[in-house]
């Protein structure tokens, strides 16, 4: 009898073996599933990685030995225009001299002009890094015997010249400032139209609204609905509405602007602030709830006003709340992309935006233009700015954490 | 007492009166045809069970019940001549004038001055804040405890200390009434007697309603007790109001004595 | 009693006249205000449901273009007048269905560990990497696709095989997208299963995988159905991915290993044109959003009222 309550306890019964094994079968199965997710990011970062360095061949136009003796980086400000002055036809110096200031602008810029406009470097063949890693000695002898001429050299895409230059048909040349001050505007317009709403609608809802009125319940479901409403649609939106029937409000012309339609960074900024304002309502409703209702109570047991109970005790309390969500609701605009295809963000657009009036480019748009192009070098290009955007959500995010840990230390 | 509690009222001689008032949630009768006749500068109790509805009461007097959706007040509640559930009071005056203290403590997240400050302020006073804040805290028996702190944020304070300061911030306002919604619940015995005594105190002054679900406090603390009890139907009734010393010793009702004696549930 | 009075109330001539309801005009605006913001998210929907209402109602009004050929023909060419949304929809399907198949059991899978198995600390630490993963921009997953999944694919059914453009690639990188939402979604569900449950599990002598497969699971699966529908429409409506690796050009095909134009990817290829107002072409892009806006806000609906049945069992 004792005996059988020991095999009864143990774990060794043949019926125990069995389910303990199918347990830890679907134990490591379960655990599996999340392996994969993270094995997925990490073939994706090492993907964008592998994209965004490695060697690559390059033939130069007109070598730069053959304009001076010395480094082009020694030669004096003079030495370099006459180069520019001899090398190039009269009009091209023309137009060189018209959009650039030659006498003025910093030295290794000149430098840079000269590069670009004589010695004109081509990539002729680019490597992931990866394979510039272990094929390094094929690919340099493939460069000697395919391109005599070549140099081999190992370049990060993602570099000082491509985060400041304009937009370029080359990509060896091509950069992100326009797209990232694009997205900056376009970002800034969001905030400052969607923060106020939204906010305002999360205040109105938690403070205000009786749920009981069918008014308040049709804006809440209405807004848990526009939350899963595809950011294509919101495209639609803006096109039908900011883009064509207030076109002239946003291209300007109302405000005496000439010659713009009405595909302005005004247009997808007001796009956007729609597209985000009903996960920044959900997000900002949920710091107000969390609000303690003591704190309420206290306040109009005083003889406040509700207006004077939510500014000086619900608002600064929540907050931080807020602010996270916003933070968090902004983090998607910036790599939202679809909604600018159909609003009409232009891909090739070499000038900073001036205003929000302005024909604009965004990151996101960059990113989606070069990654179709047929050329390597284009998805070398797209990888840097796709390392440039994940930056920029990474830095909002920790922003976002910090604030949050801020939030619940206190 | 009967023969007060039955004459016609006149103005001024009562602080807050309710008569015949309802209370309901919804369509649950929480607290039924209840009349109080509250006298000046007294300390009246309001005991009785849980969920008897004494709190629904208490707050009913400054309209603090306005905040729960569907709770409606049937009859009225005479303040100065005035019912104050008439359609054309406000609410917010009337809690400028009967102020309230919590269960919990409930300090705002600012500095013990700004707590006691922000009441007056935006009430329109326009006096020297900091006499103001110094008074008041003195007045609440706090003031030798943070006088050299007052920068510091209130949540710092000890829970005692906290509901001390609840209680200088409504009295910053510059309330006739004020009421006590069980004050000492969440305290330790001393803090709970610091408060008695401070009640005591404000008595002089202010007329203060209190609920208390501890007998010994309110025999102690009050001048005057009310007794309520659940009706069979689950609404709140007052079964008994009249002199404290009078109630505790020599109850009228049989539910009151029940209840006093704990001979209750 | 009129000494407490003076100095009780710091304007008021009379107590009467203090209690009288005052009109606040900033209280009043600011309410106003309030309500307008709430406002805005129905101007939002009306302007959405409006918008592509008339403009597909112009489409239909098109010569050559008929509802009924619409929804049943197989060609989608508006060159030579051939208005037929099958192929669109279809290569929709097709790439949704991928998706699904990779998110659903991996993000249930996923879900199972965090809730029933991972003990807080390691949750800790897997949940904000999965959350990465949901916040990455789609434009990134589509350059995914097309560098690292196509080739991958190519490389292992044959370059003949499998084109450049196909919907199985958009499909699988798609299902990496929306594994995170199911995932959290699902383990929301599952957490949300009261803990007396499983210890009424335990307490017959059920394991652990028992209980959280035969109890928990069943008990949370109209919350998991509910992920399941959201993922869904998340996958219908997304644009990037296949505006980028499913290819351009809508083609009838079931052929996943070929590319296939899907309605988002659409929309996407021909507002990024050089598009004149009120063209066929225009107006089909309206027709093809309504279409999809009701696809998804059906999806939507069907998923929260679920999940409502499931939060009234246990809240």
């Amino acid at each position: 009898m004792i005996n059988g309550h020991e095999t009864l306890l143990s774990s060794q019964t043949p019926e125990m073996t069995r389910r303990n094994r199918s347990a830890s079968l679907w134990q490591a199965i379960f655990f599996g599933a999340i392996v994969i997710g993270i094995i997925m990011l990490m073939v994706l970062l090492a993907t964008i990685v592998n994209q965004a360095f490695g060697l690559v061949i390059i033939v130069d136009k007109v070598p730069a030995a053959a304009l001076s003796d010395r480094p082009l980086e020694e030669l004096s400000r003079e030495e370099l225009t006459t180069i520019l002055q001899n090398r190039l036809s009269k009009n091209r110096f023309k137009t060189i001299q018209r959009d650039h200031a030659i006498e003025t602008m910093p030295l290794s810029d000149l430098v840079n002009l000269v590069i670009d406009n004589v010695v004109q470097p081509q990539v002729k063949k680019s490597y992931p890094l990866l394979q510039s890693i272990l094929n390094r000695s094929e690919i340099l002898e493939l460069a000697k015997s395919d391109y005599p001429d070549a140099r081999v050299e190992f370049r990060s895409w993602l570099n000082r010249r491509f985060l400041t230059s304009t937009m370029s048909p080359r990509p060896e040349t091509a950069g992100v400032r326009t797209a990232i001050m694009g997205s900056a505007l376009l970002i800034l317009i969001t905030i400052v139209v969607a923060f106020p709403l939204g906010v305002g609608a999360a205040i109105y809802l938690e403070e205000y609204a009786d749920s009981r009125r069918w008014i308040n319940r049709v804006i809440q479901t209405n807004i848990d609905n526009l939350a899963g409403v595809p950011s294509i649609i919101y495209g639609i939106l803006g096109l039908a509405i900011f883009v064509r029937a207030l076109e002239p409000l946003t291209s300007g012309a109302a405000f005496g602007v000439v010659g713009q339609n009405g595909r302005t960074v005004l247009s997808a900024g007001l796009t956007m602030a729609l597209l985000i304002l009903p996960i920044l309502i959900i997000n900002a409703q949920e710091a107000i709830r969390a609000v303690p209702n003591s704190l309420r109570q206290a306040s109009y047991g005083l003889g406040a006003t509700k207006w004077q109970t939510i500014w000086f005790h619900v608002l600064p309390v929540a907050l931080p709340g807020i602010l996270t969500g916003t933070i968090l609701a902004v983090s998607r605009a910036i790599g939202e992309t679809a909604p600018l295809i159909i609003v009409g963000a232009s891909t090739l657009i070499m000038k900073d935006p001036d205003g929000v009036f302005s024909s604009f480019t965004a990151l996101p748009i960059q990113i989606y233009n070069w990654t179709t192009r047929p050329q390597d070098t284009f998805r070398n290009i797209a990888a840097a700015a796709i390392l440039v955007l994940l930056a920029l959500l990474l830095s909002l995010n920790a922003a976002a954490i910090l604030l949050r840990n801020r939030f619940s230390r206190q | 007492m009967e023969n007060q509690m039955n004459h016609q009222p006149q103005d001024g001689q009562f602080a807050i009166q309710a008569s015949h008032m309802d209370i309901y949630y919804g369509n649950f009768r929480a607290v039924k045809d209840c009349s109080l006749e509250v006298l000046p500068r007294k300390i009246t109790a309001i005991i009785g069970p849980s969920g008897c509805g004494k709190s629904t009461v208490l707050r009913a007097f400054n309209r603090m019940n306005d905040f729960i959706p569907g709770c409606r007040v049937e009859g009225g509640i005479l303040f100065h001549g005035q019912n104050i559930y008439a359609p054309d009071v406000d609410p917010v005056q009337v809690r400028k004038l009967i102020g309230m203290v919590f269960q919990k403590p409930n300090p705002f997240p600012k500095s013990i001055y700004e707590n006691v400050a922000w009441g007056a302020r935006i009430n329109g006073y326009t006096g020297n804040m900091d006499d103001l804040v110094e008074e008041t805290l003195v007045k609440a028996a706090l003031w030798d405890e943070v006088k050299d702190n007052l920068k510091k944020s209130a949540l710092a304070l000890s829970g005692g200390q906290q509901q001390r300061l609840c209680i200088a911030r409504a009295l910053a306002v510059k309330p006739e009434i004020i009421l006590m919604d069980e004050p000492c619940s969440a305290l330790d015995p001393i803090a709970t007697l610091k408060i008695e005594d401070l009640m005591r105190e404000l008595s002089s002054n202010y007329t203060i309603i209190i609920v208390t679900h501890n007998m010994q406090q309110a025999a102690r603390a009050s001048d005057y007790t009310a007794f309520f009890t659940m009706d069979p139907d689950r609404s709140g009734i007052m079964v008994e109001y009249g002199e404290t010393s009078q109630l505790f010793t020599r109850p009228r009702d049989q539910r009151t004595e029940d209840y006093i004696t704990g001979r209750f549930g | 009693m009129t000494s407490i009075a003076r100095e009780n109330l710091f304007k008021a001539p009379s107590r009467m006249e203090f209690l009288k309801k005052r009109f606040r005009k900033l209280e009043f605006g600011i309410q106003a205000f309030l309500f307008f913001c709430g406002f805005v998210s129905i101007l939002t929907t009306i302007g959405i449901v409006f918008e592509l209402g008339k403009e597909s109602l112009l489409f239909f009004q098109t010569p050559g273009v008929n509802l009924v050929e619409f929804f049943t023909t197989t060609t989608w060419q508006p060159s030579i007048g051939q208005y037929g949304v099958l192929p669109l929809v279809t290569s929709t399907l097709m790439t949704s269905t991928f998706a699904m198949l990779i998110a659903l059991p991996l993000g249930l899978a996923a879900a199972i560990y965090l809730s029933e198995y991972a003990d807080p600390k390691v949750r800790k630490v897997l949940k904000p990497i999965l959350e990465i993963l949901a916040g990455i921009p789609t434009v990134v997953y589509g350059y995914f696709a097309l560098t690292f999944m196509t080739p991958l694919l190519r490389g292992i059914f044959g370059q003949q095989t499998v084109q450049i453009y196909n919907t199985l690639s958009a499909g699988l990188v798609m299902g990496i997208m929306i594994l995170p939402l199911v995932a959290s979604m699902s383990e929301d569900a599952l957490r949300a299963v009261p803990r007396a449950l499983r210890e009424a599990a335990y307490g017959v002598g059920a394991t652990k995988l028992e209980t959280s497969i035969q109890v928990v699971l069943p008990a949370a699966l109209s919350g998991i159905v509910a992920a399941f529908i959201i993922g869904i429409s998340r996958a219908v409506g997304e644009t990037m991915i296949v505006a980028v690796a499913a290819g351009a050009g809508p083609k009838f095909t079931f052929n996943p290993f070929e590319g296939a134009e899907t309605m988002t990817g659409y929309i996407a290829r021909i507002s990024g044109g050089d598009l004149s107002y009120d063209t066929p072409d225009y107006n089909s892009i309206f027709a093809i959003g309504l279409l999809l806006f009701v696809i998804t806000l059906g999806l939507n609906i069907i998923s929260r009222t679920i999940s409502r049945r499931f939060r009234e069992v246990y809240e």
